[in-house]
């Protein structure tokens, strides 16, 4: 997986996403007339965290799709390997390239961030990045195209995103008090129970204002790391049932 | 079973114990986490209307009515009894001119100033807000009447003060053109007087209004009439009680 993520184009992607984040955030922070330092960490760190999602998620289903036009999973199954043995291997592979992104995305935040405050992002973006790779491998698998992949690992990234933002509008006081609308609740509570919560980790607040504290980045991580043993599962699962 | 999945069976045992385990540790996980609801004190200084149009990447309306409603979620902590009461209003303030800045023809901003957050026990923070819709409602007269109505209403209800109550009536009054309005809004600053005791103004006001034949409905004039005759006999008791 390494090897075919270098030889892709995605080195090339990072670096030019690297380029124009930082040119980006540079050029903000010529307008701003304060806080420019913070305003082109903060910058910076939101946009490489969204070309870090985006990158993983599009190669790790361009890759999936790649090998099934190429018949490449037919081979690789007639090799003496199991199927558990060949989706983890794809999922290690996949998570381990995340963290590689992460690094080369973290490194020209050094510019801004303290050493120990930038390590906790970056850890949370590898972390996020692997969990997002799983993600992009569990729909890649699942559905035949490309394009329904990439809109469902998106759609489900940014419902993990926004998750807590809607439950807490949902359950404002303004907020009628209908069946219709203890329904939408509801439904929203329920659904916050099958998602990970990706607002609180990877925050470019934590690169001007310092790492939470260790407790609160181990609950944030732990819990990326659950979800992403489910979505190994799941994806087992799936994977074992398809008939090839 | 499609031709597509092979029998569960086919599934390793392991496989299904990790994704039941997985599963529940996710759900149990995530049960015990809470969403926060957003507080009173975290309500962030407000942005300009410029940063709001920025964000809303050319969707001003959607971005105006999206702010509104994220905005309505603070403060709905269980342990308020009296919601916004806690909330720092001049940055409320500043959020909702924002808004409005965004839309200016959404009438959500003065709506929610008028009808929610006026509605502060607080008379020093309600007063706030009837000023912001004071100030906001000179912009556009005949869309945001309904605002300054309703700020009329509270100023004379709840917080007693008619000199206050007939300046939002006679701005009504005053500056609105549109023929759809209602004649109750436009005579309100007629009522107000009448409470004030300021009878000759407020017959003086009422004779002008029936004389510009602006009253079409016979029943609603034929109401006015009465209202005038009853204002003339009690400026005539008046006269002659007073030499007494």
């Amino acid at each position: 997986m390494l090897v075919e993520a270098l030889r892709s184009g995605l080195p090339w992607l990072a670096a030019a996403c690297v380029l124009v984040s930082l040119g980006l955030a540079g050029f903000l922070s010529r307008v701003a007339i304060t806080e420019s330092s913070a305003l082109q960490a903060s910058m910076a760190g939101a946009l490489l965290r969204a070309c870090a999602v985006f990158l993983i998620a599009a190669h790790v289903v361009a890759s999936i799709a790649r090998e099934a036009n190429d018949k490449g999973l037919e081979l690789a199954l007639a090799l003496p390997i199991s199927r558990p043995s060949y989706y983890l291997g794809k999922l290690a592979g996949f998570a381990c390239a995340g963290a590689l992104l992460a690094s080369l995305f973290a490194l020209p935040l050094l510019a801004w961030a303290k050493p120990a405050d930038l390590a906790a992002w970056w850890l949370s973006l590898a972390a996020e990045a692997a969990l997002v790779a799983a993600v992009a491998l569990f729909f890649a698998s699942a559905m035949a195209q490309t394009v329904p992949a990439i809109a469902a690992a998106a759609g489900l990234y940014l419902l993990a995103r926004a998750i807590s933002a809607i439950q807490a509008i949902a359950g404002g006081p303004l907020a009628s008090d209908t069946p219709l609308a203890h329904a939408a609740r509801w439904t929203m509570d329920a659904l916050a129970l099958l998602l990970p919560r990706l607002d609180t980790v990877t925050r470019s607040d934590w690169l001007l204002y310092g790492a939470p504290p260790a407790a609160e980045l181990a609950q944030g991580l732990f819990g990326l790391a659950l979800y992403f043993v489910l979505l190994a599962a799941a994806g087992l699962f799936d994977f074992s049932r398809r008939n090839l | 079973m499609s031709r597509t999945e092979r029998p569960w069976s086919a599934v390793p045992g392991w496989i299904l114990w990790l994704l039941a385990a997985a599963a529940a540790a996710q759900i149990g996980w995530r049960a015990a986490q809470h969403a926060p609801a957003p507080s009173a004190a975290d309500l962030p200084p407000a942005p300009s209307a410029q940063a709001l149009r920025v964000a809303g990447l050319g969707e001003p309306a959607v971005m105006a009515r999206l702010a509104m409603v994220w905005l309505q979620a603070f403060d709905s902590s269980g342990d308020n009894r009296i919601p916004y009461q806690r909330l720092d209003y001049a940055r409320l303030i500043a959020w909702l001119r924002a808004i409005l800045a965004t839309d200016p023809r959404s009438e959500y901003p003065l709506f929610a100033a008028a009808r929610v957050y006026a509605e502060n026990s607080d008379p020093a923070k309600a007063r706030r807000v009837l000023d912001f819709i004071f100030q906001e409602f000179g912009a556009d007269p005949n869309r945001r009447w309904p605002a300054l109505a309703h700020a009329a209403l509270l100023a004379k209800h709840r917080l007693q003060d008619l000199p206050l109550a007939r300046r939002y009536a006679a701005a009504i009054a005053q500056h609105t053109t549109d023929e759809s309005i209602p004649l109750w809004a436009r005579q309100m600053e007629i009522f107000i007087l009448e409470d004030m005791n300021e009878l000759e103004a407020a017959r003086v006001m009422l004779g002008g209004l029936l004389a510009t034949g602006r009253i079409r409905d016979p029943e609603e004039r034929r109401f006015l009439e009465g209202r005038l005759e009853e204002l003339e006999r009690r400026l005539t008791g008046s006269s002659k009680a007073g030499p007494r």
